[in-house]
């Protein structure tokens, strides 16, 4: 048994490493993938290309648009005199941020009158145009705050150091600048590792059946688990190979921090891994050519990561569609992986996610095994 | 060029093609469940997220200022906890995305007119929405403290207007913010890299893995038959795509279509032949499917997915990040999509997209004829 499998392995890993192209596409596109994942994958905003439009001109109304020169976030372009320019610079991309401030406003504000800013937003990116929104959003409030405390000291002098005031102080945990960086590059060790794990063990059958090795392998004395075994254990180690190849690279050249144990990471990668095997077994069993296991394969991917909450968080889905996350082997190796990198936590808060994907690849892997069975008999 | 032997490699590449009648199903309804994942998965517009509560104080006026939090769409008190640790816990697992913690002596320092701090615990892992989060947070605690001061007034028998801002945003092309307006027009360019790269670069792999290539070129078919030959069922298959995709945004989805349909077509089918030839391209240099199909991952799926402006705004990336996406012709297939889509722009805006869109067609189109010559000779 053990020197029939010692067999298929080592004709498993020289098929594997024999190849150079093979062997480049297992460390390079993975490397070069986690490079530009971490630069392109961000939800930051800076410098957003804004213009203005003052028709008031009053101390209040170059106040508020102060504000807006100052922020990291706008990048107060041009002060416009007609609102026709607006429609334009927008149409052509070059602002995608425009404030007005008609006429009034600080007439307004001195009565103790809602005064308007009218804020146009480029919508075609929906991302930009929300996160900016939300600035903008703290921007004005900030100032109305500033505005009414200023108004209160001027007219009361003496009441100033008695009032009631309430303060937000918030503090940001595990992720203390807010860097879209250590959200992504976690979230980045585990898609790439479930693309390239579930298309190797995919085709890797597939291409035996395709080019008709397969019957050759099944007229020798191996025995089905043996084979099976010998099929999945190489990718298994290429697999964790590239978990920590992928994750070391990440974590040391965008300085994420790992405030985890190394050991509970691993845990939580074999588990990943073995859903994974199962998943790329499956295809395999239904599949007979390398296109098809492509196909089949990629069917399986895109979902797995939209509905894992790697780029976008599973609670702005409808409810219809979370229940489908809980389907994805990645929406808990995620969880695993941002809470040993970031929230440095142990098992005792991990276990859960730690038994789904048990669970989940168990159910894989048998439903795989038991299926390939029948395919080869 | 022979128009009977183009014909037949053509016939026989669609007789594969219509063969394999589950790829050919799965390639058919790809785009549709490519458009709901997208359309319905992918969104930052943040309701109801969990918060924890440790209210110290437990007085009428912690409770009233609990209560604007539960008033919010944005957030639901989830839990109320007593400690820190236990406050410390759910964020630790992710049960909580914020803690309040209202101190012991915030009604009293209120009465006695003082400044108060109220802290917000936030979960960082997930920047931007700890930054929403923190947002509406600020504007909850701010209108508090407002209606607090003026109350304040009142009591001392002095009366002082509020000072209102209000915040009147419009946002432009895509009014309502939806994400789906923005995202499903991009889902073209990644449906068609997926058809275009992957199908062509494993279809032509193939033959040279089993050995079928040979036979081919022992024909008197010339080169440039096979390429058409091997392309057009595939050009065919990426243009009924497109217009079904374009069929489930207007329907289904509603994304506003504001630019004519023939520019759709001619980009789109300009597009289909940037990714066919770099299908091509890649079969040539890989001739196994294994390395073909994770080379066209990486050349063209990625940069489609990452670096084209379809979920990620191309002006917040890295500059060099930037000038890369220059040589990227998805980047201009989608900033064009969104423009036919959304803006409707008449086609003198669109020369920026189409002169660069036209230049990568004739040139990779060339350069595909010219890299396989090579090889057969």
């Amino acid at each position: 048994m053990l020197a029939r499998l010692k067999q298929m392995l080592i004709k498993e890993f020289i098929q594997v490493f024999r190849d150079k192209r093979t062997r480049f596409v297992l460390i390079g596109p993975p490397i070069i993938q986690m490079l530009i994942f971490g630069y392109a994958a961000t939800f930051e905003i800076h410098h957003v290309p804004t213009v203005v439009l003052d028709l008031d001109h009053s101390q209040e109304s170059r106040d508020l648009i102060s504000r807006f020169t100052s922020s990291p976030y706008f990048d107060v372009q041009r002060q416009l005199t007609d609102h026709r320019q607006i429609g334009d610079l927008i149409d052509r991309g070059q602002a995608t941020v425009a404030l007005q401030i008609n006429p009034g406003f600080a007439q307004n504000l001195r009565k103790g009158q809602t005064a308007p800013l009218q804020v146009i937003v480029d919508a075609t990116n929906s991302n930009t145009a929300l996160i900016a929104s939300g600035y903008i959003n703290q921007i004005a409030l900030g100032f109305a705050q500033e505005y009414q405390q200023d108004r209160i000291r001027r007219i009361f002098p003496q009441m100033i150091e008695r009032i009631p005031q309430v303060q937000l102080d918030p503090r940001p945990w595990y992720n203390p600048d807010l860097r879209s960086r250590w959200f992504f590059v976690p979230g980045i060790v585990g898609s790439l590792t479930l693309v390239l794990v579930v298309t190797l063990t995919a085709f890797a059958v597939v291409r035996e059946r395709e080019i008709g090795t397969l019957e050759q392998i099944m007229v020798t004395p191996i025995r089905p688990a043996e084979f099976i075994l010998g099929k999945t254990l190489p990718f298994f180690l290429i697999g964790l190979f590239d978990v920590s190849l992928i994750g070391t690279v990440g974590t040391l050249w965008f300085q994420v921090p790992f405030r985890g144990h190394i050991l509970v990471l691993l845990a939580g990668a074999v588990l990943f891994l073995l859903c994974m095997l199962g998943v790329g077994l499956l295809i395999s069993t239904v599949s007979s050519t390398q296109q098809q296991a492509m196909v089949t394969s990629f069917f399986f991917i895109m979902p797995a990561i939209t509905f894992s909450g790697f780029g976008f968080p599973i609670n702005t889905m409808p409810q219809w569609l979370q229940y489908f996350t809980y389907l994805s082997p990645l929406r808990y190796f995620l969880v695993v992986l941002r809470g040993t990198y970031l929230k440095g936590v142990g098992l005792d808060i991990l276990w859960p996610q730690m038994a789904a994907m048990g669970a989940l690849g168990s159910g894989l892997l048998a439903t795989a095994v038991l299926r390939f069975h029948k395919a080869l008999d | 060029m022979s128009l009977t032997r183009f014909v037949a490699v053509a016939k026989k590449e669609i007789v594969q093609v219509v063969r394999d009648t589950r790829s050919l199903i799965i390639v058919l309804i790809m785009p549709v469940v490519l458009v709901l994942l997208f359309g319905y998965g992918v969104s930052l517009d943040l309701k109801h997220l969990p918060i924890y509560v440790y209210d110290r104080d437990g007085s009428q006026r912690s409770q009233d200022l609990l209560k604007r939090f539960e008033a919010s769409d944005y957030f639901d008190i989830a839990g109320l906890v007593n400690n820190y640790p236990e406050l410390s816990r759910a964020l630790d697992d992710g049960h909580a995305r914020m803690g309040i913690v209202i101190p012991w002596d915030f009604s009293q320092r209120l009465e006695d007119g003082r400044p108060v701090q109220v802290q917000a615990l936030v979960d960082g892992t997930d920047d931007n929405s700890a930054n929403v989060l923190i947002g509406y947070a600020q504007a909850v605690v701010q209108g508090y403290s407002a209606g607090i001061q003026l109350d304040w007034l009142r009591k001392q028998g002095q009366i002082v207007q509020p000072a209102p801002v209000s915040i009147e945003t419009r946002t432009w092309y895509n009014e309502d913010l939806e994400s789906s307006a923005f995202i499903v027009p991009g889902v073209l360019a990644l449906v068609m890299s997926t058809i275009g790269a992957f199908l062509t670069s494993l279809t032509i792999a193939r033959e040279w893995e089993r050995g079928t290539m040979e036979q081919l070129i022992s024909t008197p078919v010339t080169p440039l038959e096979i390429m058409l030959g091997k392309l057009v069922p595939y050009f065919a298959i990426g243009m009924f795509d497109v217009i079904e995709c374009a069929l489930i945004a207007l329907y289904w989805f509603h994304v506003p279509f504001r630019g004519s349909f023939l520019t759709l077509l001619i980009s789109s089918a300009m597009f289909m032949i940037v990714v066919l030839s770099m299908g091509f391209f890649i079969s040539v240099i890989a001739k196994n499917q294994f390395a073909a199909s994770q080379i066209a991952l990486l050349t063209t799926f990625l940069p489609a997915f990452l670096l084209s402006g379809f979920l990620y705004s191309i002006e917040q990336m890295p500059v060099v990040l930037q000038w890369v996406t220059r040589i990227l012709p998805a980047r201009y297939y989608v900033s064009a999509l969104k423009k036919i889509f959304l803006k409707g722009s008449p086609a003198a805006l669109l020369y920026a997209d189409l002169v660069p869109l036209t230049v990568f067609t004739l040139v990779l189109a060339l350069l595909a004829t010219r890299s396989f010559h090579k090889r057969l000779t």
